[in-house]
């Protein structure tokens, strides 16, 4: 699903990326580890298509993530470690999810009730005004009801309380199936019940790589 | 074409929430309001009056405040966004970036015209229940430069936008442009330029390349243009070009402008990184 070959990526004089070559597949749950500057963000942001590469390239299904956008992120759900101060109120963001990724909103308030969220006594609040778990329970409800085949995580859970990560996880458990799970993590233990392949980066560059 | 109505919708309901299109509504429907307490609309000087003088007096006003208004509004439309991590998300789900930038652009230029817009028309009705005669030539020709100017402008913010990697440079950015701007309209580096005898043409081309000089002296171009008030360049302007023909390149050249700065902060927009 996701193949990165020779990917190189340089901000300035700064290698965040170094020649890293790797495949994720299907049915793979990866925890994607390392210290801060390690290239972790930039290696996701790469398959978001957010960075144009000096050298090397990626291809999810086939396809450059930069040059066919649509038809990439149409298979890719993304949750960012801190919720963004999107100033657009619950059911604004919920349109235009619908309109742009074609998401039902119901299925969005399905899996907000299973995170123990009530949305629909907050459609019109703006999202930011939200507390920090509500936030991040709205944007993990968004994640799972996209129905994508690729599914990255950058620190899920750390707004969450230990009652909302359970509810998480077992979510996750009943949607992995047939998908590739990216989870940006520094805490191992809380998403080891989960994966089945650790990449630990340093420096830019995967310094290893285990499956289970 | 429905997410590119989408982000314009989206953006315009945001714009329309936020603190700053508050002020800015009040800063212009402010002014109309001000004039007509200060009876600006029965007061007679140098052969205006009524509405005339009230309109001329708004677009004089308009021509220092809406440039900045514009510029300090929008240029961290992309830019903060990109800041705030807001972009990251956003372009997270399949939409394109041609239609997240002209939505944007869409959306935003009916933010910053529509309260100008209405402050005129609000003075208009207010003057013709008032029993004024309603001066539609001007009328229609500030609303014509009004929205050129506005278009001029906010495709500079986006050009801006586009590239600056934080929202304080691009503040920064626009002040500077704004003065820079201001300082090159007739009464002020003009006037010094010709002082210093350097060539009339190139002082005219400098003139005629800066959007707020050609509002300025298109929005007093319909009255008398042996004026001393206009400046030196305006009267030059305005004695060697039909006024027909530089109404229409004060209008023309403005949307231009605007169009080509939006469309080059597009093609940045889309060859940078995103975040």
């Amino acid at each position: 699903m996701i193949k990165i070959k020779n990917l190189t990526k340089k901000f300035g004089s700064n290698v965040s990326l170094e020649k890293v070559s790797c495949e994720f597949n299907k049915n793979e749950s990866i925890a994607l580890m390392g210290a801060n500057g390690a290239g972790k963000t930039t290696l996701v942001r790469s398959i978001m298509g957010y960075y144009h590469p000096n050298s090397g390239e990626v291809l999810i299904n086939g396809l450059n993530p930069i040059k066919n956008r649509l038809d990439v992120l149409e298979h890719i759900s993304f949750v960012p470690q801190l919720p963004p101060p999107i100033k657009l109120s619950i059911s604004e963001l919920m349109e235009y999810i619908e309109v742009s990724a074609k998401v039902d909103k119901e299925l969005i308030k399905h899996y907000a009730n299973e995170m123990k969220l009530d949305i629909s006594a907050n459609l019109n609040k703006s999202f930011f005004k939200l507390s920090g778990g509500m936030k991040q329970k709205l944007l993990i409800a968004i994640s799972l009801a996209k129905k994508s085949d690729i599914i990255i995580y950058d620190e899920p859970t750390a707004n969450l309380d230990p009652k909302a990560r359970d509810d998480f996880y077992r979510l996750l458990k009943q949607n992995e199936e047939d998908k590739v799970l990216l989870f940006v993590t520094h805490r191992l233990e809380e998403v080891k019940d989960l994966i089945n392949r650790q990449i630990y980066m340093d420096l830019g560059k995967i310094v290893s790589d285990e499956r289970f | 074409m429905k997410n590119l109505y989408l982000i314009a919708y989206l953006d315009l309901k945001e714009s329309i929430r936020a603190k700053w299109f508050v002020v800015y509504s009040f800063v212009f429907g402010g002014l109309i309001a001000l004039f007509f307490i200060a009876g600006v609309t029965e007061s007679q000087v140098m052969g205006f009056s009524g509405l005339s003088r009230l309109l001329l007096m708004y677009i004089q006003i308009t021509i220092v405040i809406l440039p900045i208004f514009i510029l300090i509004t929008t240029v961290r439309s992309i830019s903060g966004d990109r800041d705030s991590h807001v972009l990251e998300y956003m372009l997270s789900f399949p939409i394109s970036l041609k239609q997240y930038y002209w939505g944007k652009v869409i959306g935003r230029f009916i933010t910053v015209f529509l309260p100008v817009f209405f402050a005129m028309v609000i003075a208009i009705v207010y003057g013709a229940f008032k029993g004024a005669a309603i001066p539609w030539s001007i009328f229609f020709l500030y609303t014509g430069l009004l929205f050129a100017m506005s278009s001029a402008f906010l495709g500079i913010a986006f050009f801006i936008s586009s590239f600056v990697k934080s929202s304080e440079v691009a503040l920064g950015l626009s002040f500077f442009i704004w003065i820079f701007l201001l300082a090159f309209i007739d009464i002020a580096l003009i006037s010094l330029m010709m002082q210093e005898r350097m060539s009339s043409s190139l002082i005219i081309f400098i003139s005629l390349i800066n959007p707020m000089e050609i509002f300025r002296v298109a929005a007093i171009s319909l009255f008398d243009p042996q004026l001393t008030v206009m400046g030196p360049v305006a009267f030059y302007i305005l004695d060697s070009m039909s006024q027909t023909v530089f109404v229409l390149v004060s209008i023309v050249y403005p949307l231009v402008l605007g169009l080509v700065f939006a469309f080059l902060g597009y093609k940045i927009f889309e060859k940078k990184d995103l975040v």
